[in-house]
């Protein structure tokens, strides 16, 4: 690295008298869990790369609720949303990215029934707007020819139908993009959702990851896409359960476009 | 004595609508249990919603085998009903094909609702070779047991048997008309074109037309009956869902489906305690307003809204949901069209109680959590929605797992533990995890 990327937070702005272009919402994954933290610094890599101008939260930011919400805990929730809020309305924010597709869920379809409303994207979606922007450019580079499949997040693509986005920075990467069986509005679930990452499995003769494992390996990939840090984490784990690491990587988006550009 | 068929026919046709609108008088009622909750915004969006879910069956054919034979079937009936008008009209009037006046019109209706008979008779019995000759996975849930599948069977009996009523009736008239018997033959010849039935006539060429007559007028007779029967039984069975749908799919949310709303009154409370000027001696005039629900969440089948028992009442027990979930798949108990099910044997329970107890429900000592849907059920959804999106009819069993779960954590805190350690970590520290908050922003330095 010639440079050391700066990441401002809003409150530097804010004294300097500026805001910034996007706030990159980074999440509690993002924030604090090593696998995430990979993805959370590709992007930022990204950003700095293509020249936004952007600021992060840091230690204002909290959870967004999604977990205790989808828990049943709507106290907890709201009182996580009006917090956020508060401080996202604070700063006079306008548009969030984030490379979580739950934090994504819950600030866009959550958050403006409790007042706050911003124009909110998934990560690959900006990624996409730079690229088409020409603020950004990606060639195949290492991924050029590799089978890849993409691991659809449930609340990116059925719940929101966002899933062109990731397939066409994909395709920007030049990968073979070979779709699972159950993809797009009818993926498979990865077991992390509705707060069970967070919870022991009820009991079952199989783990949800395991299962959606299996179907990813069906495909015969090189490298599992995912787009969510909470999907990454039961793919690695479900590929470590196959005993399959040292062939199969799971990798975000992000970050195959951070190593296409050698970042 | 000559009109007798004439009344017989009209009383039996009072006491067939006048049963049906009771129950569906029963019907609304128990729909109504539920909370309240508006579901009228943006009418263009939910015509075009039921046009294509439910008139255009637009998601039944995801499963071309099973949705290509429905949309044969339900052309089928919604066509051939066309044709109970006339037996209507007829059996009222003792008037012999009232229709036949349409000339070359009719002839064509006419053979148009024989090739649609044949069609719905081959459909019927491949849907009943598919449930009890294949093996098919999601026919064979533990759920089905019972009712469920006597029930599923009962109804492609009752179909087999009125399109072959339906055959013979219309094959024994072509043969009288055929014979020029009286009140049969028409001056013009022969009305009506009957490319299915003209095969069974030859069954009657060595009857005496008197024995032709009994076999007519006797299918004629069953067939209406059968009818009537069947409006009847619809709210006893699955196949409720030939009316439902259409309402189901009109009323079904519009959001994103990962858009799970925002309880109001929670909202309330959460604003109150977050804003520094509010006065906490304030209370009593908090509750003069009716918003403020008794509970949070979902116990028992009437602290659900009225579009979800709706939904209940709508299920076409089909599976399609239970075979995409992802718990189901991976052996855990939840099944969501079992939720569904549940739903609907609760709310017809309370029903029952209701009208056996002069109005008035009598508590019974059980309710839908734990005696209808376990816990254990509950925590394995993954809140993924697959369910939502393969139901063809608009249900969306997560919503009702959703609020039993608020009731679970919000009224009894009775959350898994795991779950309760992280929610106080978020409550604590701001994220699931027992990290500390400061430490937020440290991924910054190690880039
Ligand atoms: C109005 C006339 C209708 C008739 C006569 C009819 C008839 C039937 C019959 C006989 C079955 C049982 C199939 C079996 O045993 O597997 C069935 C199932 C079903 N019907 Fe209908 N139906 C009608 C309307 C509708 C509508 C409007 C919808 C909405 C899309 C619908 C959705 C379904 C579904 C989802 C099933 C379960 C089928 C499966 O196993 O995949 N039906 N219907
Ligand atoms: S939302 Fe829940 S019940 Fe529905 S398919 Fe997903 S895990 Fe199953
Ligand atoms: S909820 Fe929908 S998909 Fe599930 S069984 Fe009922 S009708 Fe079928």
């Amino acid at each position: 690295m010639a440079e050391a990327i700066k990441v401002p937070t809003m409150a530097e702005f804010m004294a300097q008298g500026k805001s910034p272009e996007v706030l990159f919402w980074v999440g509690c994954a993002g924030s604090f869990d090593d696998r995430a933290k990979k993805i959370t610094k590709a992007f930022v890599k990204l950003l700095a790369k293509a020249g936004v101008e952007f600021a992060v939260l840091g230690t204002e930011e909290s959870c967004t609720g999604d977990p205790a919400k989808r828990a049943g805990n709507e106290f907890l929730f709201q009182m996580q949303a009006v917090t956020n809020i508060e401080v996202l309305n604070g700063y006079e924010v306008k548009k969030i990215v984030t490379a979580c597709p739950h934090c994504f869920n819950t600030i866009a379809n959550e958050y403006p029934g409790l007042g706050g409303t911003y124009e909110v994207l998934h990560h690959t979606q900006f990624l996409k707007s730079l690229i088409s922007e020409g603020r950004l450019t990606v060639e195949g580079g290492k991924y050029k020819g590799k089978r890849i499949t993409f691991h659809d997040p449930c609340y990116l693509a059925r719940a929101n139908r966002i899933y062109e986005a990731p397939r066409d920075l994909l395709a920007k990467l030049e990968v073979e993009l070979v779709e699972m069986k159950r993809c797009k509005t009818n993926g498979f679930c990865c077991g992390a959702g509705g707060a069970q990452m967070f919870k022991e499995p009820e009991p079952g003769n199989k783990d949800v990851n395991i299962e959606r494992t299996e179907q990813a390996l069906e495909t015969k990939p090189d490298i599992i896409a995912a787009g969510c840090p909470f999907c990454n984490t039961m793919m690695t784990d479900g590929i470590k359960n196959k005993e399959k690491e040292s062939e199969i990587e799971v990798l975000d988006i992000a970050e195959m476009i951070a190593a296409a550009e050698d970042l | 004595m000559e009109y007798l068929p004439n009344i017989l026919f009209i009383l039996a046709l009072a006491a067939g609508v006048g049963f049906f609108v009771i129950n569906c008088r029963k019907l609304i009622r128990n729909i109504k249990l539920g909370r309240d909750e508006n579901h009228s915004d943006n009418k263009p969006q939910r015509f075009k919603n039921m046009a294509k879910i439910a008139l255009g069956q637009y998601k039944m054919v995801r499963r071309p085998v099973s949705g290509i034979i429905h949309v044969l079937v339900y052309l089928g009936f919604i066509i051939i009903n066309i044709e109970v008008l006339e037996i209507i009209i007829d059996g009222i009037f003792g008037t012999h094909r009232i229709f036949s006046f349409l000339g070359g019109f009719y002839d064509f209706l006419i053979a148009v609702f024989e090739i649609f008979a044949l069609l719905v008779l081959v459909g019927v019995i491949i849907f009943w070779i598919r449930r009890n000759v294949l093996h098919i996975k999601r026919f064979l849930n533990k759920e089905l047991k019972g009712w469920p599948k006597l029930d599923a069977n009962l109804i492609l009996y009752f179909e087999v048997v009125l399109m072959l009523l339906f055959l013979t009736m219309n094959a024994a008239d072509l043969s009288l008309q055929l014979r020029g018997a009286d009140h049969y033959a028409q001056a013009s010849g022969v009305v009506g074109s009957f490319p299915v039935s003209q095969f069974i006539v030859p069954l009657f060429e060595n009857m005496d037309t008197a024995s032709v007559i009994l076999i007519e007028r006797a299918a004629w007779w069953i067939h209406i009956l059968g009818i009537l029967v069947f409006l009847n039984y619809l709210y006893y069975s699955k196949h409720l869902h030939i009316l439902l749908a259409f309402p189901n799919t009109y009323f079904a949310r519009l959001k994103p489906q990962g858009e799970f709303d925002n309880l109001e009154a929670v909202t309330n409370e959460v604003k109150l305690m977050m804003d520094p000027d509010a006065d906490p001696y304030a209370m009593p005039a908090e509750e003069e307003s009716d918003e403020v629900p008794a509970k949070f969440g979902a116990s028992e089948a009437t602290d659900l809204s009225w579009a979800q028992l709706l939904n209940a009442y709508t299920c076409t027990e089909c599976g399609r949901c239970t075979s995409e979930c992802p718990a189901h798949q991976t052996g855990k108990k939840l099944s969501p069209r079992r939720i569904m099910m549940a739903t609907r044997d609760r709310i017809e329970d309370i029903g029952k109680n209701i009208d056996a107890n002069k109005g008035e429900f009598k508590e019974d000592g059980k309710q839908l959590l734990d005696d209808y849907i376990t816990r254990e059920e509950l925590w394995a959804c993954t809140t993924c929605n697959a369910c939502v999106e393969a139901c063809p009819v608009g249900i969306n069993p997560l919503s009702i797992i959703m609020d039993m779960r608020q009731y679970l954590v919000m009224e009894q805190s009775a959350a898994p533990s795991d779950l309760n350690n992280a929610m106080t970590n978020i409550e604590n520290n701001a994220a699931p995890w027992p990290f500390n908050q400061m430490d937020r922003a440290n991924w910054i330095n190690e880039i």
